[in-house]
């Protein structure tokens, strides 16, 4: 619906509006001009797998053999496949805080899990609390699939809260999908790995990749980190359902890698900017929103409009052409929520604040109209 | 310097018309603060001006030529090249003037309303000075990019209008 009208302001898009940096893109296109178009190994360019080892020991303190515990994916999306279906048994469940990214439940669907879902609220400031964890388990839980910094959301969870989780996990002897891949969009200090909670190695696939920190989307790079186990495991699906990821890409990522921290930090320092800007103005026209801490979307309740998600995004695309997306696309506790991404520049969120109060003011009126009548 | 002033520079820098209100959004502090700042970094002449990067090719008023003149300068003692660089700021069609290292000294922008004019001037007032030894003229033909800021560039957003 959205992609036909001119004009648009789009608030919906889940990728950054930077394109990725340019000494990335060159180092692409040098590789290219040097022939490197051949498949790679199935696992990934060894010095790709190097360089991911290097990172998450730098960052996170994490120790992986590149040889053994690294893969290389199709972005972050086909390692949650392919680890789901690897690890899952038919009927197993696999919990997963909501609202969540739109393909855990469809993916565990896929590789025969049950998946059951776990409410997140705005109170909490949507976290996952452990007590709600503890709630959802049962004999058949195998798998807990979360992301944090989360989208839609833009939670995240600090050392303690994942320790928490972290212990009910090893209590009920579960394994842990963590998806992080916007490790790097922490704007309340240092992302938590949760892999390098004590005891935490063994029992988790760490899932990250390039697109959201690097800015590339379109490039589909991403990795699993885990066990030797489970790695052999994804990499036999993998080498049979993709062979690997395209060379491009990897040589793209390894430039990343190696030179693109600078980047990254200037992107960032750009998003916590607007952060302030799109959540202050929807708190303001009294769309509520707690701060997010990560990532880059808000998350408003939309519930003191009387309009359901879908409602209000449709209404306010068409009246207004701002884009955002509902809530519920996310899990049905994100209902009375809309996701707006912040990934768009200070004019147009600015321009898409102001038509969105323009819509509220509107909308309050004909509420008024309408009870004068009644 | 603080962290704060910084991130206020690059934003300011970025662009000046951004209002005290967005800014003190943006930064989380109060817009008597952020007012103040900026007074006390024009004060300190850390802030120097407010300028606009217009491309006067698309205007009607587009006959302005600007050139580049390497300068060789015999230094003096005591003040380098520091007084006859200041002396060359002088003159208003001087738009920029950077000491180099290199084969020559000093780089000198000079924007004319024609080459003839620039020429001459290039000649009697740059040439003719004490301690200038030579001048090279080149003539700026077309500008790409200028202060980080490409003058043609495809700027449609390739993104889908949604996505997850």
């Amino acid at each position: 619906m959205a992609s036909g009208i001119k004009g648009i302001i789009s608030l919906g898009v889940g990728e950054s509006d930077f394109v990725t940096p340019w000494h990335i893109r060159e180092a692409s296109v040098y590789s290219l001009e040097r022939g490197h178009t051949n498949y790679t190994p199935n696992s990934g360019l060894p010095e790709l797998r190097q360089q991911i080892c290097r990172y998450l020991h730098k960052k996170f303190g994490l120790e992986y053999d590149y040889s053994q515990e690294i893969l290389i994916t199709v972005g972050v999306s086909e390692a949650i496949d392919i680890a789901l279906r690897c690890v899952l048994e038919p009927g197993d469940e696999v919990i997963i805080p909501e609202p969540c990214f739109v393909s855990y439940k469809p993916c565990t669907l896929m590789a025969g899990g049950a998946p059951k879902t776990v409410s997140t609220q705005e109170a909490n400031h949507f976290k996952l609390m452990p007590e709600d964890l503890e709630e959802a388990i049962t004999d058949k839980s195998k798998v807990l699939l979360m992301s944090y910094p989360n989208n839609p959301t833009g939670a995240v969870m600090n050392r303690e809260e994942l320790e928490a989780v972290a212990r009910i996990v090893e209590k009920h002897d579960l394994l842990v999908i963590s998806d992080e891949i916007y490790s790097e969009l922490n704007y309340n200090g240092d992302h938590v790995s949760f892999s390098s909670l004590p005891g935490m190695k063994e029992r988790t696939v760490l899932l990250n990749g390039f697109s959201k920190s690097f800015a590339m989307t379109g490039w589909r790079v991403g990795y699993a980190a885990a066990s030797e186990d489970i790695i052999s495991a994804m990499l036999k699906v993998h080498q049979y359902t993709i062979m690997c990821a395209p060379v491009m890409g990897q040589m793209a990522a390894i430039e990343a890698l190696k030179n693109g921290e600078k980047e990254v930090k200037r992107m960032k320092a750009h998003y916590d900017q607007r952060r302030n800007l799109i959540a202050n103005g929807l708190n303001q026209m009294g769309l509520s929103c707690f701060e997010p801490k990560g990532a880059f979307y808000v998350f408003p309740s939309i519930k003191s409009t009387g309009m359901n998600s879908l409602n209000f995004c449709e209404e306010l695309l068409k009246e207004e052409k701002v884009a955002v997306v509902p809530g519920d696309a996310f899990g049905q506790c994100g209902e009375g929520y809309v996701r707006c991404s912040y990934a768009a520049s200070m004019e147009q969120i600015t321009e898409a604040l102001n038509r969105m109060e323009r819509f509220l003011q509107r909308q309050q009126k004909q509420k008024k109209i309408f009870a004068l009548n009644n | 310097m603080d962290d704060m002033k910084i991130k206020l520079l690059q934003a300011l820098e970025q662009n000046h018309k951004i209002s005290i209100k967005t800014l003190a959004t943006m930064l989380k502090i109060s817009e008597k603060e952020v007012k103040e700042m900026i007074e006390e970094l024009e004060e300190a002449k850390i802030i120097l001006g407010y300028v606009t990067l217009i491309d006067w090719e698309k205007t009607d008023n587009n006959d302005n030529v600007t050139a580049i003149i390497d300068v060789k300068v015999t230094p003096q003692r005591d003040v380098g090249f520091d007084t006859i660089a200041q002396r060359i700021c002088r003159f208003p069609e001087v738009k920029s003037v950077y000491l180099m290292s290199g084969s020559y000294d000093l780089s000198v922008m000079i924007e004319g309303t024609s080459m003839k004019k620039v020429a001459f001037f290039v000649a009697e007032k740059l040439a003719s000075l004490e301690n200038v030894q030579s001048t090279a003229t080149h003539f700026v033909l077309k500008k790409y990019k200028q202060d980080g800021i490409v003058f043609e560039e495809d700027e449609n957003d390739h993104r889908l209008v949604i996505s997850p």
